[in-house]
């Protein structure tokens, strides 16, 4: 028989520890609260089960507590004794070592499919005691980092979160978890942090842009020429490219002015879901991706027509964005269901 | 170029490394004296190579090697103890093997093995010793090794060794009441569950069932308690205190032994006269002999013990732990008013061909007559009045010993005086036979209790006279004291002065007898009340709190335990809550806006003082004016200088209070 393909309850014969953490992190996803900005690690929340050291420190003591008895021997009873309390006690060490703990989640950039996302997210320590040996990652695995958490300190840490499909998705779950002081016992707890995680499609191979036809115009190649045309200004919105700041009138108008131009000559094409060739909507989002990406490149101005949404033709990395989140949030059922119905 | 991980000799940082290792060696430092020398020598070398190792980055040993060593390792105790079980040679391969661990401590499993191995090495040393000063060595290594698990599993790096300790001590600090409350209702099951190793317990001195020359001498130096003794009601006499050991009644020539005899039924023992009842703390001999005073009383024997044909107290088994016993004896006794001829010939049977001039002596006084006790006396006379010494050192003697010592040497300890005047008894027609025991008993001022050590060891004779039974005779106490040796008077007589002069005059003698006094109560309270807490005593104790059966003490040891972590982890989360800030004005203010949040009022996230005194104005005109007179306050102290002056406090506080108002 396959390890790898072992029966999950041969499994949990086999890590019966392993198998009962995951028995009790499922059942505290089930029962699990909704997502909060902040949140700090409650006494209730904390799940403790010893580790396999533990389990060996146990069978050690009840061996020394056998050898006592069978010597009638006090200073070995007094030690198994106190070894014994040390487990106890260790047990409590490790459990509060996560009480009152605080984490929140700070902004995230999206990423494209299949990258890492990189999640900041704040660990404070508000007590008076230093944390040490603290584990902090998501609940479905991903690289682990032990932190010691000074007191009366917040630490800011960035996680890296593998994604899958497009979309916004809530943040995943993740697990704080100790062994301080001796490894003993693991505590940890699961949470659930406000915060979503915007994914945008994959983008497809290198391809030509599309060749105009009859809604969208070839693109030129002097088209970075067209950004040379001045046209004006206009106040500045996130996301402009910090290049296009006026910083000249700055100190006069207390307020960033952007510099526009006209793209008089300039190409301008149409970014359509009817001109990608690939056979399903997924695909098709990819190599709308692509495009948007080389279009911005190329600096041309372009526009977005979807299914049921169009977004006029225009430039820069607010745009950009704004077209790459249209994809991401494309709902490729219903327009498949849009395309039958025509 | 990176090397692979799995050369790499080390699991642990240096530092932890140079930890472990100084821990390992003060938890085995106490075995490596009493090991084999090659083997304390092996695991030394081990250590250095170690260090030698780590700094020079060598890699791990083969696998071949570390068997070979290993198998090596079991060889050695064999050979040194020719065998591989039992409680020395075990503790002998516990140590190798720990020696041996440190050749491959490649993963935290390793390291972590090590440590419980450590924590296991610890319990074997109360096998050989439980006096006081284990108590802090036991505390001490366990706050070392707690410390090293701690440093061990702290990912990123060693721990600064003041935190680590601290760790560690704060964790035994912690676990101590809990130890307490377990060693007291922990329901003690009596040992032994399987069969002791007959090495079990420290190696000690005592008597024995052979007596030669010089044994008893030998403990005459030796200052090791024998037993304690805490008398009920009346004390007795010093002339009456002693106690009887073993029966020693066979002898080839030289040596007294008590060879095992048939089985009878217990010779007939009157009592006479006053007795005394006494509870006795008996150190481990490994002996089945228990001590009582001449004569014990069959009706009040302990609990699993027996007289035997010769009247001693005997355990069922070896005292191989400390015994506690409560007897009862009178001294005044006839006791086996008749001998049957069996026993007679037994009792007067002497190796043929030793000692014809001690015979032929004995053999005269026999035909001059007078009867059993002219005998005796005249036996006593010639130690009296000739030329006899009593030394601790002795010369020694050849073949016949009881020849050279009455007719050469003339100077010997109790054993040569008892030996001889029972061979001169034998000799001249009298059944008698040697008793070994202690003879004294020294009041310790401090407690209730009578110390008799090694050096109270002792030898004596019993004769049997026909009319009396047996007869005690102390040949050694008939020897005139003016011919006592000074080596013995340094010994014996110097703390007698000693003991005479307790509170008198302050000297150095006195100031030495009464730190041995204190140190022996000590001791004695140790002895009783810590290391003889056990079934017994658990049970005697806790029957005066109404918890006599195991199962009030289980109910009791739970409930207190869990009481107890309650209390340590109520005491954990307490500390664990987010702290009161220490800065003086965000305290106040603090303090201000709980109350205002009381009303209604709270300030939300992002909104500055001053933004927030805004809008509580808006909201409730009335607190417009201490509200903005608070955010001034607070927002002079807090900005205006790097610490808050003491008069802008003082403005803040007022603020505070003239908002409660």
């Amino acid at each position: 028989m396959n390890g790898a393909a072992a029966h999950p309850l041969l499994d949990g014969l086999r890590h019966p520890l392993r198998a009962l953490r995951l028995r009790i992190e499922r059942w505290g996803q089930r029962h699990g609260r909704s997502p909060q900005a902040s949140v700090t690690v409650q006494r209730g929340r904390i799940y403790i089960l010893p580790t396999r050291f533990g389990l060996g420190f146990a069978l050690m003591t009840l061996v020394m507590l056998l050898a006592a008895t069978n010597y009638a021997n006090s200073m070995a009873f007094a030690l198994s004794f106190l070894l014994a309390a040390l487990g106890l006690v260790s047990m409590h060490q490790t459990h509060a070592n996560l009480i009152g703990l605080t984490l929140s989640a700070g902004a995230s950039e999206p990423v494209f499919a299949g990258d890492g996302a990189r999640v900041i997210v704040n660990l404070g320590n508000a007590s008076s005691v230093i944390r040490l040996s603290v584990e902090l990652r998501w609940a479905d695995g991903g690289t682990l980092a032990v932190h010691d958490l000074p007191p009366r300190d917040t630490q800011r840490y960035e996680l890296v979160c593998r994604t899958g499909r497009r979309g916004r998705h809530p943040l995943p779950m993740l697990r704080l978890s100790t062994e301080y002081p001796l490894g003993l016992f693991r505590a940890w707890t699961t949470m659930t942090l406000r915060g979503a995680l915007l994914v945008y499609p994959q983008p497809a191979a290198a391809g030509p842009l599309p060749s105009s036809d009859g809604s969208g115009q070839r693109l030129a190649s002097q088209a970075q020429a067209g950004q040379d045309d001045f046209a004006g200004f206009r106040d500045y919105r996130p996301g402009d490219s910090p290049r296009l700041i006026h910083w000249k009138s700055l100190p006069r108008t207390g307020r960033p002015l952007i510099k526009q131009f006209e793209s008089g000559s300039s190409t301008e094409v149409w970014l359509s879901w009817q001109q990608t060739a690939e056979p399903d909507a997924e695909a098709r989002l990819s190599r709308l991706a692509r495009w948007v990406l080389d279009a911005e490149a190329a600096g041309a101005r372009y526009g977005l027509r979807l299914p049921g949404s169009v977004l006029p033709p225009a430039a820069g990395a607010a745009h950009r964005a704004a077209c790459l989140e249209q994809l991401a949030l494309f709902d490729a059922a219903a327009a498949q269901g849009r395309d039958r119905a025509r | 170029m990176k090397k692979p991980a799995a050369s790499r000799i080390d699991a642990l940082p240096q530092r932890s490394l140079w930890r472990l290792l100084g821990v390992m060696l003060l938890v085995i430092a106490p075995h490596l004296l009493r090991l084999p020398p090659w083997e304390s020598a092996a695991v030394l070398a081990l250590g250095v190579w170690r260090v030698v190792a780590t700094r020079r980055q060598w890699p791990a040993p083969h696998a071949a090697i570390k068997a070979g060593l290993t198998i090596l390792a079991f060889v050695g105790v064999y050979a040194s103890f020719g065998r591989v079980w039992g409680q020395h040679p075990g503790v002998a391969l516990l140590v190798i093997m720990l020696g041996l661990k440190l050749t491959e401590l490649r993963a935290r499993r390793d390291v972590v093995v090590t440590v419980f191995l450590l924590y296991f090495l610890l319990l074997t040393h109360f096998l050989f010793s439980q006096e006081l000063w284990t108590l802090f060595y036991l505390l001490a290594c366990t706050i070392a090794v707690t410390a090293v698990l701690a440093d061990t599993h702290h990912a990123g790096g060693a721990l600064p060794a003041r935190l680590a300790l601290r760790i560690g001590g704060r964790l035994i600090a912690q676990s101590l009441p809990l130890m307490l409350l377990m060693f007291l209702l922990c329901p003690r099951i009596p040992g032994p569950l399987w069969t002791l190793p007959d090495d079990a317990g420290a190696a000690r001195s005592g008597l024995s069932e052979t007596m030669s020359p010089g044994d008893v001498a030998r403990l005459a130096s030796s200052d090791e308690v024998a037993f304690r003794v805490r008398f009920e009601g009346a004390i007795p006499p010093a002339a009456d205190r002693y106690w009887r050991g073993p029966v020693l009644w066979a002898f080839d020539g030289r040596s007294w032994s008590a060879p095992p005899q048939p089985f009878t039924a217990n010779p007939p023992l009157q009592l006479e006269g006053p007795g005394y009842r006494y509870e006795t703390t008996l150190e481990p001999s490994r002996t089945p002999w228990l001590f009582a005073l001449d004569y014990a009383d069959a009706s009040a024997l302990p609990e699993r013990t027996r007289l035997s044909s010769d009247y001693e107290l005997m355990s069922w088994k070896p005292v191989n732990e400390r015994l506690r016993y409560v007897a009862q004896s009178q001294p005044r006794h006839r006791a086996q008013p008749d001998l049957s001829d069996r026993e007679r010939r037994r009792l007067l049977t002497l190796p043929a061909g030793y000692n014809a001039r001690a015979r032929a002596l004995a053999q005269s006084w026999q035909q001059a007559g007078g009867g059993d006790r002219a005998i005796v006396d005249r036996a006593l006379a010639m130690f009296r009045d000739e030329a006899f010494f009593y030394t601790l050192e002795p010369p020694r003697l050849g073949r016949d010993s009881v020849d050279e010592f009455l007719f050469q040497t003339r100077r010997g300890f109790c054993e040569h005086y008892a030996s001889s005047f029972v061979v001169l008894m034998r000799a001249a027609g009298l059944p008698a036979r040697v008793v070994t025991g202690y003879l004294g008993a020294e009041k310790n001022p401090f407690g209730d209790h009578y110390v008799v050590r090694q050096s109270d060891a002792h030898a004596w004779a019993e004769v049997w006279i026909a009319g009396f039974g047996w007869t005690r005779i102390d040949p050694t106490a008939t020897v005139s004291p003016a011919r006592v040796e000074q080596s013995l008077g340094a010994l014996g007589s110097g703390t007698r002065q000693a003991r005479e002069g307790l509170f008198g005059a302050l000297d150095w003698q006195t100031l030495r007898y009464q730190a041995r006094s204190v140190y022996d109560w000590i001791d004695a309270q140790w002895n009783g009340l810590v290391l003889g807490y056990g079934t017994d005593l658990q049970r005697d104790l806790l029957d005066r709190i109404g918890l006599g059966n195991w199962r009030d003490m289980l109910l009791a040891l739970t409930g207190t335990i869990t009481a107890t972590l309650l209390l340590i982890g109520g005491l954990m989360m307490r500390k664990r809550r987010p702290a009161a800030p220490t800065d003086a004005a965000l305290r106040l203010w603090r303090q201000a806006t709980r109350q205002l949040q009381a009303q209604g009022l709270p300030q939300n996230r992002g909104e500055g003082p001053r933004d927030f005194a805004d809008r509580v104005a808006r909201e409730r005109p009335a607190l417009a004016a201490p509200v903005r007179a608070l955010a001034r306050a607070y927002l002079q102290a807090r900005y205006e200088a790097v610490e808050p002056t003491s008069e802008a406090l003082r403005e803040l506080r007022l603020a505070v209070d003239a908002l409660k108002r």
